[in-house]
């Protein structure tokens, strides 16, 4: 805590998450028109990836012991459900993390 | 007019709101604990701002890993925001706080702003720079308070997974073609089993992208 290293470290990391996220623009920004391949992607990509981020939040659940993931089945059923007849993302979140909390520390 | 997209901007980030308060004590907690006070708490949050990757940073800090392997790991970890610029490339045409828009472009922000078709810049500021502040406030509070919290909170992360389910039932139900969805679910499905649950991410993108350029080619040739 008394040198400067970890600042260094900290620096680095917000490099390169920056380059991460900036590179795209920065490759694509001086074109005109993007290449149909890129607008496809920036089309589809959105959809594949949110489901690929649902099974990244899942991603430490062990469904091989007890309860075998059934508490965040339950959850994910409840926002789901709700979604499906609400159409109101904010009450299907509260009404599942309610329910997963409960989950949680009751059992 | 403005401060009803404010309004609208807000309303939307509130299950943000839940998870980065969260998620941003228990950084901070975990800071303090290997003997960093408020101001790199705030450093962190402001200049890093990416969630998984400050919980890593904790470990690389404490263990005074070299620059190198830092650089290599932050790589590695926020990877995937390469494939979020790819499809906000359009979106951010002609914006003006475009490089702050990117800078602050997490999974959470992106997923708010993926769904929205065509709206003002302002909604997309707001709801970037919102999102940036309960993560800080987040990060700082738990650096600061995180050990004397009262409420029993155990299970309020999940708020973030419902997010994202809750994203994928409305993409689900407002368009016809699931393929993507399903490519993309299946494909993280078999890249955690394959590769574990620290490295599926990449694999799980590229697998995507792959999958998703050969249905495109498919679809054109039946046409």
């Amino acid at each position: 805590m008394n040198n400067y290293f970890p600042l260094l470290q900290i620096i680095t990391i917000s490099l390169v998450t920056m380059l991460v996220r900036f590179s795209p623009f920065l490759i694509f920004n001086k074109q005109e028109k993007l290449p149909d391949i890129i607008s496809y992607l920036g089309k589809v990509l959105p959809t594949a990836i949110m489901a690929m981020l649902v099974v990244y939040c899942l991603k430490d659940v062990n469904i091989t012991i007890f309860p075998y993931g059934l508490k965040e089945l339950i959850a994910v059923l409840v926002v789901a459900m709700l979604h499906i007849y609400k159409r109101n993302t904010l009450l299907s979140i509260v009404c599942g993390t309610i329910c997963y909390m409960l989950l949680i520390q009751l059992f | 007019m403005k401060k009803e997209i404010v309004k609208q901007a807000f309303i939307k980030t509130i299950p943000v709101m839940a998870g980065y308060l969260v998620l941003g004590v228990g950084f901070g907690v975990l800071l303090a604990k290997i003997g960093y006070g408020p101001l790199y708490a705030i450093l962190m949050s402001v200049t890093i701002y990416a969630g998984s990757m400050q919980y890593v940073a904790i470990s690389l800090i404490d263990s005074a890993a070299s620059l190198i392997s830092v650089a290599i790991t932050t790589l590695l970890v926020n990877g995937r925001h390469l494939f979020y610029g790819l499809s906000m490339l359009e979106k951010y045409q002609n914006i003006k706080r475009k490089p702050y828009l990117i800078f602050g472009m997490t999974d959470e922000t992106y997923s708010l702003l993926c769904q929205e078709e065509s709206k003002e810049e302002d909604y997309y500021f707001y709801i970037t720079i919102f999102n940036h502040c309960y993560w800080i406030i987040g990060c700082l509070t738990g650096n600061l308070i995180g050990t004397l919290i009262p409420f029993n909170s155990a299970g309020i992360e999940f708020s973030m997974t419902a997010l994202f389910v809750a994203i994928v039932v409305e993409q689900w139900l407002t368009t016809k073609d699931h393929l993507p969805a399903i490519l993309g679910f299946v494909s993280a499905i078999v890249c955690l089993i394959l590769f574990g649950p620290e490295h599926f991410l990449i694999p799980a993108m590229l697998a995507i992208m792959v999958l998703l350029i050969v249905i495109r080619k498919g679809g054109n040739e039946n046409e």
